[in-house]
């Protein structure tokens, strides 16, 4: 949209640690690599410490060890103002006594480029918002989806290396949410600027992210693309994290080179040992409902059927007390109180040892 | 027909106590221009010779210029420090914050001007601030600045931090982040507290009574003490020439900033 080529500026962390006073360490040894003009979302609970890092890239936060850099420069010891960043707060903080324009001409008033230049610049990138007849007002008198733009347009005013958006879209209403999601990931795709952001919300992560990292505790659990992350998380963590409906994690035990989950025996994806306890995973959508029997599924009574629009979650109670969730499309739909089978979908069930995923190039095939 | 009897009783009865806390206010409207006030409200002959004598009486004017210095004086230093402590203890993690608020709340409260006035006024004298405004403004400052924090700090608190987080990613400096946008967004809390100090110290008469021994200095509230006449009678007539005068400003003053802020003096601004 600007149309000027900007030098290549990706985002570098290495060894990152942020420690509170009174002992909270809120980011923990953390390396990651942002390449330039990325997507990317920093997607965990809340107090996983990803706002923590957000600020800390921002300069906000000061880091305790470990080093930021933008581009091609160490920022770590630099105040935010020279970091050459833009940033987009949860509550937007567009300043309450300004009008739009103003709020927008802030970042240029502050390198003193003369008052009529910065209106003309504070214009330009009102109109490509679509902010154009808005300028003159106050942020108090905007909707939220209004407020936001002016945010964005805020901090692309000044043309930084770097966005960093904070939980951007959690101020907004649900039907606004959607429509702001697509407008951000167009606008970012337009910009193709180096673009961070927050968010606690895995869909949301999914839909907009060239590249997601998953935090915990103050350290990334996996890094990848929503693809990757979706469908085969690294861990138990991320594989409970994501994904609107939950990931079937049964335990399980391997005899006789099957795996023994809840009653039912499975053909392995990897290859494991017999006696090995693991943890046998499958998404709810990658299993296929069937009212009569199967071989290799799980078997249960049917003990609640949501209903999801297009599809519904069916719960079954297996025989030893473990639930085992399905989707299945609309008008297939079981009556609770009878039996199901549900079968995973080949090369769609993941195995866990000791919270981690197993690897093995022998499945690829499955 | 009960109820609207109900209603001319209550609406009789609330005429009554209004008239009766009115009464004053139509003294302090009417006097001034009585040749031969009492205390009691009429129509007065009208006349403006109580304003020509009070015009040439040396300390009325003066005094009046004089209030308005200290007022001036004190409100600058209140406001200006009350914002700075306001603005660090609500930002500044410090241990004992609020007790410490509170402790400076109660002590300014329990300790007043009358309790403190023998060793303010010794403190003044060993500092050469008696027979100076400026010893008055500070001493009134310090009396005033606890509440003034008080009252500001929860206009500081109501600011969320993102506002100057925001000016700091796009680079300003703590003091243009003070200028740009922490002083315009508590601006209403500002007003508030300067008004107040004013109303305060237009109205206050020990301070200035104790520490200022040249009646040339003295403010209005200490002058109007001195019209009496030669048989040591309250000279009315003056009296309430003078009250008028000095009355005058204050309201001045409200009226001014209610119509530039509607007097909404809580809560900060609506975001």
């Amino acid at each position: 949209m600007t149309g000027d080529r900007r030098e290549p500026a990706g985002v570098g962390l290495s060894a990152l640690t942020k420690d509170y006073p009174g002992g909270v360490r809120a980011v923990d040894g953390l390396d990651l690599d942002v390449p330039d003009g990325a997507f990317f979302a920093l997607l965990g609970p809340s107090g996983c410490g990803k706002t923590t890092l957000l600020r800390t890239i921002a300069g906000l936060e000061s880091a305790t060890s470990g080093t930021v850099r933008i581009g091609d420069r160490d920022v770590t010891r630099l105040p935010p103002g020279l970091r050459d960043v833009g940033m987009v707060f949860q509550d937007y903080a567009l300043f309450p006594h300004m009008t739009v324009a103003d709020n927008i001409a802030y970042p240029l008033r502050i390198k003193k480029v003369g008052k009529g230049d910065r209106r003309a610049a504070a214009a330009a990138v009102a109109s490509s918002l679509g902010l154009s007849d808005l300028l003159e007002r106050r942020p108090a008198e905007l909707s939220g989806g209004q407020q936001q733009r002016v945010a964005l347009a805020r901090a692309m005013a000044a043309r930084p290396k770097v966005f960093l958006l904070d939980e951007p879209l959690s101020n907004l209403d649900a039907r606004l949410r959607l429509e702001a999601r697509t407008f951000l990931k167009k606008l970012q795709h337009e910009l193709g600027v180096t673009t961070l952001f927050v968010t606690h919300d895995q869909a949301e992560a999914l839909a907009m992210a060239d590249r997601i990292a998953v935090m915990e505790a103050g350290r990334i659990r996996q890094v990848g693309t929503p693809a990757e992350v979706f469908r085969r998380p690294a861990n138990l963590f991320v594989a409970s994290f994501i994904g609107s409906t939950p990931m079937n994690l049964v335990d399980a035990r391997v005899t006789g080179g099957l795996v023994e989950a809840a009653g039912a025996r499975l053909r392995p994806p990897v290859h494991v040992d017999d006696g090995e306890q693991v943890v046998y995973g499958v998404r709810p959508e990658y299993l296929d409902f069937s009212p009569t029997p199967v071989d290799e599924a799980f078997h249960g009574r049917v003990v609640v059927v949501e209903n999801l629009g297009t599809s519904s979650l069916v719960t079954l109670e297996t025989g030893d007390g473990v639930l085992v969730h399905v989707v299945v499309p609309e008008d297939a739909e079981p009556e609770p109180g009878g039996e199901g089978w549900a079968a995973p979908r080949p090369g769609r069930a993941l195995l866990y040892r000791e919270g981690d995923l197993m690897q093995n190039d022998v499945t690829a095939a499955a | 027909m009960r109820t609207a009897l109900r209603r001319i009783a209550a609406t009789t009865f609330v005429s009554l106590v209004l008239a009766f806390f009115a009464l004053p206010m139509l003294w302090l409207a009417s006097a001034p221009f009585n040749a031969d006030p009492k205390i009691n409200v009429s129509l007065p002959s009208f006349t403006l010779e109580n304003f020509r004598v009070l015009m040439d009486d040396p300390y009325a004017l003066r005094s009046l210029r004089n209030s308005v210095i200290l007022a001036a004086g004190t409100a600058l230093v209140v406001v200006v420090f009350a914002a700075l402590a306001a603005y660090a203890l609500s930002r500044v993690r410090l241990p004992g914050r609020d007790v410490l608020l509170y402790l400076l709340l109660l002590l300014s409260s329990i300790i007043t001007g009358t309790a403190a006035m023998v060793p303010i006024f010794l403190l003044a004298t060993q500092l050469h601030l008696v027979d100076s405004h400026l010893g008055v403004v500070l001493v009134l400052s310090g009396g005033l600045l606890p509440t003034a924090i008080f009252l500001l700090k929860d206009f500081t608190d109501a600011t969320p931090a993102s506002y100057e987080e925001a000016a700091r990613v796009f680079g300003a400096s703590p003091l243009q982040t003070l200028r740009h946008v922490v002083v315009p967004v508590i601006r209403p809390g500002l007003a508030m507290v300067g008004i107040w100090t004013v109303a305060q110290v237009w109205g206050d008469f020990l301070m200035p009574f104790l520490l200022l021994r040249d009646p040339d200095k003295a403010p209005a509230s200490v002058i109007m003490y001195t019209f009496y006449t030669e048989g040591g009678q309250p000279d009315l007539a003056l009296i309430s020439t003078f009250s008028l005068l000095y009355s005058v400003p204050v309201v001045a003053m409200y009226l001014l900033v209610s119509r530039r802020y509607g007097f909404r003096f809580h809560g900060g601004i609506k975001r």
